[in-house]
């Protein structure tokens, strides 16, 4: 049982406002039984107030043997970087 | 009455809580183990209000561990579906479905009750109990419309817990059975089962009449407590 159930990766809303994020992952073999086991190993201590459970096998990643042309020629653009204003001192979650 | 009825309900949160633990570090998956881990702490904490409040009524100086840990089987009140062994995990989950699905009717009702202490209780509680029912659930579909294998594990898990059930429509609680019957056959119609044979139910938890099962539930229990009274950690 433990090899044959699918792997869903779980993501959780901490609280209104802010976006999912990825946490982990569970087994299970249908979606509500997904939601269950997120929610029972990953909510027991009030970390979110929503849940998204994706299966692994619908992530489509990006090849690790790319990164150097996929990622590298950003390092030198810091003209991209927003950091050339001022951020609102109320303005969280940037 | 309010006392009665706040025993009965902590007595029954505790001791199905307790067995609940039981399955800590032995449950078939990690998901599993967290998810029946969670339900019997959620009992427990039931049972720590609602036997503080039965403590309180009876005014003589005990509280809720009091009445948890020195209390002798024949005064505990809990159904006797709350205490019968884990079983496999198609039977802990037959057990889990029958029991929720009437506590989770009953809490709806005592929300709205005239005691507003047990209605605080109730409307506190329900939340948790509404998920167990839906978990428990979920899962005597997922076995019964399973493998060959898990369909006859539930088959087993509800035969045996079946002539229990009849026992939690007492004491006040007949009016729950059309909407508890109608809940379960539902779910057992999705899961591909038939509804076990009627037998002669067995009865007697809520008056001290206990199984077997419960004395050995209760020496583990209380071993600690009763061995170092008052230890704290």
């Amino acid at each position: 049982m433990k090899e044959g159930l699918p792997l869903w990766e779980v993501f959780v809303r901490a609280k209104g406002g802010l976006s999912h994020r990825h946490v982990g992952s569970v087994h299970a073999a249908d979606p509500k039984m997904a939601v269950d086991a997120a929610r029972d190993v990953y909510t027991r201590r009030m970390e979110g107030v929503s849940l998204w459970v994706v299966p692994s096998a619908a992530i489509t990643a990006s090849d690790p043997g790319d990164a150097a042309c996929l990622f590298e020629p950003a390092q030198d653009k810091v003209y991209r970087h927003p950091t050339f204003y001022v951020v609102p001192d109320n303005v969280k979650h940037i | 009455m309010a006392h009665d009825l706040a025993v009965r309900l902590g007595d029954d949160a505790l001791i199905l809580g307790h067995r609940l633990s039981e399955w800590c570090g032995h449950a078939p998956t990690l998901e599993l183990d967290l998810a029946l881990t969670n339900i019997g702490l959620d009992l427990i904490g039931q049972a720590q209000l609602f036997l503080g409040l039965a403590a309180a009524a009876e005014g003589e100086g005990r509280d809720a561990d009091a009445l948890a840990y020195r209390r002798t089987e024949d005064a505990f009140q809990n159904c006797l579906l709350a205490e019968q062994p884990n079983g496999d995990f198609a039977r802990t989950i037959a057990r889990q479905f029958l029991f929720s699905a009437w506590q989770e009717l009953l809490l709806r009702r005592l929300a709205d009750a005239a005691d507003q202490e047990i209605a605080a209780i109730a409307g506190k509680a329900v939340k948790e109990v509404t998920y167990h029912a839906s978990f428990a659930a979920g899962w005597v579909v997922r076995l019964g419309d399973g493998t060959a294998e898990s369909h006859q594990r539930m088959i087993a898990g509800l035969d045996w817990c079946w002539r229990f059930t009849g026992e939690l429509f007492e004491d006040g609680c007949a009016a729950l059975r059309t909407e508890w019957d109608a809940r379960v056959d539902k779910v057992l119609a999705q899961a591909g089962l038939d509804a076990p044979e009627p037998v002669r139910g067995i009865t007697g938890g809520r008056r001290g009449r206990h199984s077997e099962h419960l004395g050995h539930l209760l020496a583990q229990m209380q071993y600690l407590p009763r061995a170092y009274p008052d230890a704290v950690w």
